[in-house]
């Protein structure tokens, strides 16, 4: 069936679409097929705009836009591609990857990570802030699941997922800044946890290695963020599909 | 008036090394120290990592021999877990070893070692290297370095990559072999071997004019660790631990390797970051640990089992005990230990392929945290490697302990860097190649020492000559 919504029109780098009313930068570009880089974002989920890995240049406006926080409007110019959004996207990952302690090299998600992705993506091959080496710990308490935060980018999809999809609010963000994390359970340890059902949403939705499941070796976990999506269609449709017939 | 010599650095033994010869007023060799200078600290900053991912993280102490840490390190995770692997995974893991066997003994004795045995020691150093090799022996370079691949590519078909390999896991093998896999190794087999044999025999045709290398390159009794299994072949991933001494005689075995520290002590001297692993029975000082000095490698394994469990091996090894007069106390003789050890590397790993259970699928055993200490072992090329970890309930690591062979021949090294300089240094004056002869004592042992030092020529060194107060009064640098 035809989609009624009104519509508006907006360009991205010169080329025109149409964009329905009250969706964001990044869903019309998506629908439309024109590739804008994002990592806390999840189809499904309660948009953050937390990473800004996905912002964009509209014209007349000197600030840059998050995609995804960001609504379409009337005749707007969206640029997706420019010099200075590569060089935002890249410092941005160069950031993410100096305030934890990535080590692809020994890391579970190995050539199955988001971060990984974007960083050949937008072409970060190095990084040229210092590493902060932050002594993070690594919660193995889960008889399935393992949380590292040392992995982790706060893009909170696993507090979103748990609280949004599930209903279970496992998960929280604690402390501020260059301090905030993510805890379990108002911070007790995974495994002593009576909230949590063990459903694994949040280990499918993480972007990176952060979360895990137990007994996987350096590149063997893979995550599944599309379920989610499935999920939420299902949910929203008051219906349950077979997920193969959803992707 | 004494004089110190200092060779510093030596690079390239898993960090820098160096090299002090003291002279006494008479311009002799008075004493003689190997020093490791760098700390690399893996026991340190593994702990609160979980125990699957240790043999990945630990892989990282070496990018010649990753495997054996691969190895030592899942066994480890396999009693942790307390899980007995599929035996297919045990042929695997073993065929990845002997192809690791393969490899880096390829490398030290072709890459690093033929140029000194070839060329000559006293060869410009602008040649005395694997490029001379090439130039001067180029079939035989091309088939050294065809063997190392070979070697390599039994470990990339195995274990997902030639370094650094993710597919040896606590609980077996990441993935089982096909057929396609084993045809072709098969194939390769054939080569390897005909290289090997030739090797050896070349080896051999040359011993004549190595007399005083044999004898002075670290001759001296000492006790041999390997690991041993009750069959008395030649053992390189499984069995228990034993020791034997320069007569041959059999003096502790049936050790479990969990109980390794009743038989292991380790010295740190202020000296050096190589911990100076010893044998805790004969040594009742700590400050004479010496007494108790041992050595692991091909040099020991040959000692310590009765056959290699492969015909042409045996033959070899037949050979070998009655140049080497029974048990070999030579230094020198790890070279030629080595190339024994190649060929019956290719001879059991035709075995193995041999056997259709080798293609079995189910090569991975799963499990939680079951048990708080473990032990691992492996033969490494270079000896006997352990690998001791404690962890708590959730399978963090608490507590890490690591023995590299390149440690446990320390002691052994120390001497034999003391038996060449006493042999070779006379006088104030040190020429280059003696200077050769004392970095090709250290290259026998085939330690992370010499990698790459001939592959780019030359092993940067510098020696100095001090006198008591330390004030430099001569000095020799290349590199």
């Amino acid at each position: 069936m035809r989609e009624t919504r009104p519509t508006v029109h907006v360009s991205f780098d010169g080329v025109e679409h149409e964009a329905f009313v009250g969706e964001s930068v990044l869903e019309c570009a998506r629908r439309c097929g024109v590739t804008i880089p994002s990592l806390c974002f999840l189809e499904g989920l309660t948009v953050w705009g937390g990473c800004r890995i996905c912002v964009v240049e509209v014209a007349e406006d000197h600030r840059l836009r998050p995609a995804c926080a960001t609504q379409v409007a009337a005749d707007m110019e969206i640029k997706t591609e420019t010099p200075r959004l590569r060089a935002y996207r890249k410092s941005i990952l160069e950031l993410l990857f100096a305030e934890g302690n990535h080590v692809c090299a020994v890391c579970v998600s190995n050539g199955n990570c988001e971060l990984q992705d974007m960083a050949v993506f937008c072409g970060m091959d190095h990084v040229r802030y210092d590493s902060q080496a932050p002594p993070r710990e690594v919660d193995s308490s889960h008889p399935k699941y393992v949380f590292d935060q040392n992995r982790c980018i706060l893009c909170t999809r696993c507090v979103r997922v748990c609280d949004e999809i599930e209903g279970a609010h496992v998960w929280d963000i604690s402390h501020r800044g260059e301090h905030a994390e993510v805890i379990t359970e108002l911070n007790r340890p995974w495994g002593e946890s009576l909230s949590c059902t063990w459903c694994g949403k949040c280990v499918a939705v993480c972007p990176t290695g952060a979360l895990s499941y137990q007994g996987r070796a350096i590149g063997e976990m893979e995550h599944d963020p599309a379920m989610i999506k499935r999920l939420a269609v299902a949910r929203n449709r008051g219906e349950w599909l077979d997920p193969g017939v959803m992707t | 008036m004494s004089k110190t010599v200092t060779i510093d650095p030596v690079t390239r033994i898993e960090g820098h090394a160096k090299i002090t010869i003291g002279l006494d007023e008479a311009g002799k060799v008075d004493t003689a120290r190997f020093s490791v200078t760098e700390f690399r600290g893996f026991e340190e900053f593994c702990k609160g990592r979980l125990v699957w991912e240790m043999p990945s993280l630990t892989a990282r102490t070496c990018g010649i021999c990753p495997v054996s840490h691969l190895l030592a390190s899942a066994k480890a995770g396999d009693v942790i877990m307390g899980l007995r692997i599929p035996p297919t995974a045990v042929k695997l893991r073993r065929l990845v070893n002997l192809g690791q066997i393969i490899q880096s003994h390829a490398l030290s004795f072709f890459h690093l070692s033929s140029p000194d045995l070839l060329l000559g020691w006293d060869a410009d150093p602008a040649v005395r290297n694997v490029f001379g090799l090439m130039g001067a022996e180029p079939e035989l370079a091309r088939r050294g370095i065809r063997l190392r691949s070979f070697g390599q590519s039994v470990i990339e078909a195995i274990a997902g990559r030639k370094v650094h390999s993710p597919g040896i896991v606590p609980g077996g093998i990441a993935n089982p072999m096909t057929a396609e896999t084993r045809d072709w190794m098969l194939v390769g087999l054939d080569a390897a071997q005909q290289t090997a044999e030739e090797a050896l025999e070349l080896f051999i045709s040359m011993l004549g004019k190595f007399e005083r290398e044999a004898r002075a390159f670290g001759t001296f009794p000492s006790l041999h660790l390997g690991l041993a299994n009750d069959a008395g072949t030649w053992e390189n991933y499984d069995g228990h631990l034993r020791f034997v001494d320069s007569e041959g005689n059999v003096v502790a075995d049936h050790i479990d390797v969990a109980d390794y520290r009743e038989y292991i002590g380790e010295a740190s001297r202020h000296d050096s970051y190589l911990k100076s692993p010893y044998f805790k029975p004969l040594v009742e000082d700590s400050d004479d640990v010496f007494k108790g000095v041992y050595r692991v490698g091909p040099l020991a394994r040959l000692n310590v089992c009765q056959t290699m469990g492969a015909a042409r091996a045996d033959e070899a090894l037949q050979a070998y005990r009655e140049t080497v007069g029974g048990t070999a106390n030579s230094s020198f003789f790890y070279h030629y230990a080595r190339l024994i050890e190649i060929l019956a590397s290719t001879e059991l790993a035709r075995d193995l392929l041999n056997d259709d259970a080798i293609l079995d699928p189910m090569v991975r055993a799963t499990a939680g945290i079951n048990h708080r200490r473990a032990v691992g072992t492996s033969e490494a090329p270079r000896g006997t490697l352990f690998h001791e970890y404690q962890v708590d309930a959730s399978g963090l690591l608490e507590n890490v302990n690591m023995i590299i062979a390149t440690g446990q021949n320390n002691l052994a090294m120390n001497e034999t860097v003391l038996q060449i300089a006493q042999e070779w240094i006379d006088g104030h004056d040190i020429p280059e190649p003696v200077l050769n002869r004392v970095e090709a004592g250290i290259r026998a042992f085939d330690p992370c020492l010499s990698c790459s030092t001939h592959a780019i020529g030359k092993m940067p060194m510098e020696v100095s000559l001090l006198d008591h107060e330390g004030a430099e009064l001569d000095g020799v640098r290349r590199g």
